[in-house]
């Protein structure tokens, strides 16, 4: 916007590169995690990594900042060869990082968490009230207000990610390395963040921006270098490449970026949603008044940043939680503040449920396949004759019908769940819920941490599943899954229904600007829109 | 009514005596818990110190000496919970009891090879012992009506390690809150990741926390076996550290208010002591018992939420795995 | 990764016994500090454990005990849920029995009045762990130090009952009178020597038989139940468990009734089986004894029997060291123990990854010949 400096120090060839990395090598146990890596960025660049799940992006920079050590390889940042040992040296060397999950103490303030490290010599007091001053100034230089005393608990996401931000500036970072930033933002906030980046690229700011989302790459950085397998595959330009292009590199196989959709035959209503409420443990409300319908054969997408209830809506429909308010009817039952019904009651009534969370709760790690796959149906799928006791033989026989129908592997019932892959771990959770035949179907990021591969299978058997008539509500913070696969979308903001829209009317502008809580965004979003159009395709 | 103001003046002053060692226990769990090291072995140390302060007080006639001994076995045994916790990640509450049983097998059968005295360390000369401090006046001021007889009985006539604990809540209170290294402290008990994440080490500043608490518990020991008592006697601590570590729930781990509650422990320690025995008209023998039993008691009311909340940090007990 | 890698039978054989093995150098290092031999002072306990006359029964009548706080720590543990409470649990426990024989062994036959005590014995002691389960489970209170102040409030009370109003009338020490001729559990000898085999008098008792049978029973539990399968999802998961229809109140509370119960029913071979009367301190640690016999076996019924016999075999011969050594007293046990635990529990894997190196380098020859 200012100064072209990224034309100047790009690629002039003079100045040294901002990070060089040389033949980088790490492994975990008999696990390679990066193997003979090579990476050149120009200082004063926006420089994307993509690659999948797995394919090394997070061991990549856990090495870059000091929190693993390489087995082998050659690190330079700004021409000169350090020795990365430890997050300290990272952070002398220039290097700040943004975590994917923040790296914020939440009971303390803005102003602890920017100096924790850094407190400098003297009193506590002293040092506090020196960051002050300082930090003003770095917040006024690149447009990044914060309230100082405000205790990071009680920010937004998208703030505590400022603060993230903030904080490796402070420690005079001069590469800035932000690991998959925007799985908490709106689209818009998305934009700011960039913008953001923009401006502190035209400071003179070096960026790393690891993510999985091609349009991200696209929309902002300058170079990209793809990593699959643990692997680079490529460094190009940006504006040199396609996002068919990357997404072929990072799988290894030409990809189709939008599965084959066919409309829906949807049915009677099977599930109805009236005036929901619900508070968290803190009192916080975190349903208001959310009404809907949902009819057998179709798929009902809720989009929404993450923590504005999509989770809370599932686990009451889930039984897990307690409705306050309103009412849920499941067929002809219905379940209220009076009458709540618990996860058992509603998974007699054919309601099946792929959680969210599925380390902690869709799978029991310790447990071997087989246990894990009859989680939540051991009165059916374990016992002999629904008794007391388990029978061991049906346990296993249950799970192999379960792998070989999925092409779940290896295909190995005595195996522990921890030790399966994201997808295939999903796809044991898939298989097991799926395979109870539900009338309805709850889904909650169904592909969050899982491959490609697994990702399309996923899909295919949710749009198999619709198709015979089952009802499924879908949650994900993916946009894209959510357009790609719903038949209706509902946006939801701070707890509250902001509109159901038909496939057809379905946009990212509009459902932004809805997902930040703008009503009425049907009518904003036309003119926003052709303000807005940079980095977005369709 | 005069006697019984004296008397109450007698259980206060019995009350600090008690509280001394639960007070100096307490900030040693603050220092280690809220490091986010759970710390049961309080307990344990502090009896291994007993004993080393008791022995190395008998066998040199120094109390300083008994005093540096309980430290120096303390902060060992603080070292194996640390090398068990933080290095090896073990269970921190498996940790600490292995202490606690160690140290009661371990002073008995290192005081029989020593003393031969079925585990009991030889009583100590006065010169041995940290012996009380009357404050300059003390026997004039007495005179001194309502006034006189606090500064008399309360407060002078204390050995040099109750005025220790006092000063350590102090000073904890200022560590943790004013300084850098508590900032950090505070935080690796909170979030770890932050810390680590922020170029510090996150062992690092555990195991000085954990050492820190060894100290303390370290002082604590002497406390009992040198100048309070004079001599080492089995199980001598007798569930103090167990009793500390309630305090400092109750405390919420806070220092100040965790002294507050070792005070109101040591209190119904002394108002029991005082009672056993007793007649009192209508209700007849006081059950001390049941009043010992109290501070276990309260605990587990208020950790179970009916008066006020314990709000522990929240990494504790949790070993720092850095995750992939 | 490496841990997951390793063979089950280092896991769950070879590293517990070098665990053991480390804890026992570690003794006799300090036994050989104090002046003694401690190759001869292994000898007299081995000897004082199983070879004198007698011997056998003592070791497995302590075994008994800790079969029993051993499973009940076990069975919590996979719950996920730390019980220290045992030692409070087995007095609540031996309270229960107390009772239920002062107050029916004028009135029943003596048959039913056992029968009866026995399961006052689990229930007490189910009562006295489903409190701190129940304040961890809806109150939210750390179960490690519920059941901590347990056990001080447990000795409390038995100290003002034995000492107050059930002590025996005419007494001086605080414990209960006698109960009534009859009222107790077989002796192992009597029945033994009935059927012809002729054997020590030992105080080995029919709660032996108990204890197999509850060790029986709390494998079929945990393995082979539903709501072994949901105690131990909940213990992993409790998120998972709710997700999966189960409420895990509920389960907390039934596993700690269950850890409760086994360690009320150790209350049996003492106060049934041996003093036919509730005297104080009959626990004497047996209670902690179990967490280092749970963490030693895995907290599998198998490996609790093993350990037990072990730790059955430290204190039997454990005693036999006070009458042989001027030095060394049965404290030394205790000492013991709590190296065991340290190793067994808190460094369980301090060993690992030196058996998973030499382990490899071992295999990998092997492995290159093949390719």
């Amino acid at each position: 916007m200012h100064k072209k400096t990224d034309l100047d120090t790009g690629g002039a060839g003079k100045a040294p590169p901002a990070i060089y990395l040389k033949n980088i090598y790490k492994s975990f146990g008999a696990v390679q995690a990066n193997r003979d890596i090579d990476l050149h960025v120009n200082a004063g660049t926006i420089h994307g990594i993509v690659g999948e799940n797995g394919a090394g992006k997070s061991t990549l920079v856990s090495i870059l900042y000091g929190f693993y050590t390489a087995d082998r390889g050659k690190t330079e940042i700004f021409g000169a060869p350090v020795k990365l040992r430890s997050t300290a040296d990272a952070i002398a060397a220039g290097i700040g990082m943004v975590h994917q999950h923040f790296m914020l103490v939440p009971s303390f303030s803005v102003l602890e968490n920017v100096i924790l490290g850094h407190e400098g010599r003297g009193s506590l007091q002293t040092g506090l009230e020196k960051a002050t001053s300082e930090l003003q100034n770095i917040a006024e230089k690149y447009g990044l207000q914060v309230d100082l005393h405000a205790l990071v608990k009680d920010l937004p996401v998208g703030l505590q990610q400022r603060v993230e931000i903030l904080k490796a500036l402070y420690r005079g970072a001069r590469v800035l390395i932000l690991d998959e930033p925007t799985g908490v933002l709106t689209p818009q906030e998305t934009q700011q963040l960039f913008e953001i980046l923009r401006s502190l690229r035209a400071q003179g700011v070096t960026i790393l921006l690891i993510t999985h989302k091609l349009k991200e790459i696209m929309a902002v950085t300058d170079n990209v270098s793809v990593m699959r397998n643990g692997e680079m595959v490529a460094h190009l330009e940006t504006q040199k490449t396609s996002p068919e292009q990357l997404a072929e590199l990072m799988v290894g196989r030409p990809v189709l970026l939008t599965i084959g959709y066919d409309s829906a035959q949807a049915g009677d209503i099977c599930l109805q949603v009236e005036h929901l409420s619900m508070r968290d443990d803190s009192g916080k409300n975190c349903l208001r008044d959310v009404s809907f319908t949902v009819r057998r054969g179709e798929i009902f997408g809720i989009a929404g940043v993450s923590g504005n209830g999509q989770s809370e809506l599932l686990e009451v429909l889930a039984g897990i939680s307690v409705i306050d308010a309103g009412r849920v009817v499941i067929g002809t039952t219905e379940m209220n503040a009076d009458n709540p019904a618990t996860p058992a009651e509603v998974k007699e009534l054919g309601l099946a449920h792929i959680p969210e969370d599925r380390h902690a709760v869709g799978l029991i790690l310790p447990f071997t396949a087989a246990e894990t796959a009859m989680l939540g149906y051991e009165e059916r799928g374990a016992t002999r004759n629904g008794g007391t006791f388990l029978s061991p033989d049906k346990i296993t026989r249950h799970c192999e019908k379960l792998m070989t129908d999925f092409d779940i592997r290896p295909a190995d019932p005595n195996l522990k769940s921890s030790l399966f892959s994201g997808g295939n771990q999903q796809k044991i959770v898939v298989a097991r819920e799926i395979s109870a035949r539900p009338n309805i179907l709850l889904v909650g990021q169904p592909t969050r941490g899982v491959d490609i591969g697994a990702i399309e299978f996923i899909h295919k058997q949710l749009l198999a599943l619709r198709d015979a008539g089952c009802a499924i509500i879908l949650v994900s913070v993916e946009l894209d899954e959510i357009l790609n696969l719903s038949d209706r979308i509902m946006v939801m903001n701070a707890g509250q229904n902001m509109g159901i829209l038909a496939r057809e009317d379905a946009d990212v502008q509009k459902i932004g600007l809805m997902m930040a809580g703008l009503e009425n965004a049907g009518e904003m979003a036309a003119s926003v829109a052709s303000e807005q159009e940079g980095g977005r395709h369709e | 009514m005069a006697d019984l103001w004296m008397q109450f003046l007698l259980t206060l002053d019995a009350t600090l005596r008690v509280a001394t060692p639960l007070i100096l226990c307490a900030m040693a769990g603050l220092f280690s818990e809220r490091s986010g090291i759970i710390d049961i072995s309080l307990e344990g140390k502090m009896l291994m110190a007993a004993f080393a302060a008791g022995t190395l007080a008998a066998l040199t006639g120094s109390a300083i000496a008994g005093l540096a001994g309980a430290i120096l076995v303390s902060v060992m045994f603080s070292l194996i919970h640390g090398f068990a916790c933080i290095t090896h990640k073990g269970n921190q509450v498996i940790s600490g009891l292995a202490i606690n049983i160690l140290a009661s097998g371990l002073t008995v059968t290192l005081g029989i090879a020593i003393f031969a005295k079925g585990g009991q360390t030889p009583m100590l000369s006065r010169e041995a012992r940290f012996s009380s401090i009357e404050l300059p006046f003390a026997e004039a001021a007495g005179a001194i009506p309502v006034i006189g007889p606090i500064y008399k009985e309360i407060i002078s006539g204390h050995n040099i390690l109750v005025w220790c604990a006092l000063i350590a809540v102090w000073i904890t209170s200022f560590i943790i809150f004013k300084t850098a290294f508590g900032l950090r402290l505070r935080a690796v008990g909170e979030k770890p990741e932050a810390v680590d994440t922020a170029g510090i080490s996150v062992s690092g500043l555990r195991y000085r926390a954990v050492i820190i608490a060894g100290i303390l518990c370290g002082i604590a020991g002497a406390y009992l076996s040198v100048a309070h008592g004079a001599g080492f006697g089995r199980e001598m601590t007798a569930g103090k550290g167990y009793i500390a570590l309630a305090a400092l729930i109750f405390g919420n781990w806070r220092p100040v208010p965790a002294l507050a509650a070792c005070l109101m422990f040591g209190f119904l320690d002394a108002v029991a002591a005082r009672l056993q025995g007793v007649e009192v008209p209508v209700i007849g023998q006081i059950p001390t018992d049941l009043i010992l039993v109290l501070p276990y008691v309260l605990t587990v009311i208020l950790l179970a939420g009916f008066i006020g909340k314990a709000t522990p940090p929240h990494a504790i007990g949790r070993p720092y795995v850095k995750e992939r | 990764m490496n841990k997951d890698a390793l063979p089950r039978w280092i896991d769950i054989g070879l590293l517990p016994l070098i665990n053991l093995a480390a804890a026992l150098v570690v003794s006799g290092i300090i036994i050989a500090i104090i002046g003694e031999n401690p190759f001869v002072a292994m000898g007299v306990m081995l000897k004082g454990a199983f070879v004198y006359k007698g011997a056998l029964g003592y070791t497995l009548f302590y075994t008994t005990n800790f079969i029993f706080t051993g499973l009940a720590v076990a069975v919590a543990f996979h719950a996920m849920l730390f019980n220290i409470g045992g030692e409070g649990q087995a007095m609540i426990g031996g309270l229960g029995v107390g009772l239920v024989c002062l107050a029916l062994d004028s009135l029943l036959p003596p048959l039913l009045v056992v029968t009866v005590a026995i399961f006052a014995a689990a229930l007490f002691g189910a009562v006295w762990g489903v409190i701190p389960g129940w304040l961890q489970a809806r109150r939210g209170s750390h179960i490690v130090i519920t059941t901590i102040m347990f056990n001080f409030i447990a000795a409390s009370v038995m100290v003002w009952l034995l000492a107050g109003m059930l002590m025996a009338p005419g007494q001086m020490s605080p414990e209960t009178r006698s109960f009534a001729e009859g009222i107790g559990l077989p002796q192992i000898h009597d029945v033994l020597n009935a059927i012809g085999f002729s054997v020590a008098k030992s105080p080995l008792n029919f709660s032996f038989v108990v204890a197999l049978l509850a060790s029986f029973g709390v494998w079929v539990l945990i393995w082979r139940t539903r709501l072994g399968y949901v105690i131990r999802a909940t213990g992993h998961s409790e998120r998972a468990a709710i997700y999966a229809g189960h409420n895990p109140a509920h389960i907390i509370m039934i596993a700690m009734a269950i850890s409760g119960g086994l360690a009320g029913l150790m209350s049996l071979n003492e106060i049934l089986g041996v003093q036919e009367r509730v005297i104080l301190n009959f626990t004497s640690g047996y209670g902690f004894t179990g967490i280092a016999v749970a963490l030693m076996g895995r907290n599998h019924p198998v490996g609790i029997l093993f350990a037990s016999l072990l730790f059955g075999a430290l204190y039997q011969g454990g005693a036999e060291l006070d009458f042989e050594f001027q030095t060394i007293t049965r404290e030394m046990v205790l000492m013991i123990q709590g190296l065991i635990i340290l190793f067994s529990g808190a460094l369980a894997y301090l060993f690992a990854p030196l058996v998973a190196r030499i382990y490899f380098r071992l295999k990998a020859p092997s492995g290159g010949g093949n390719g």
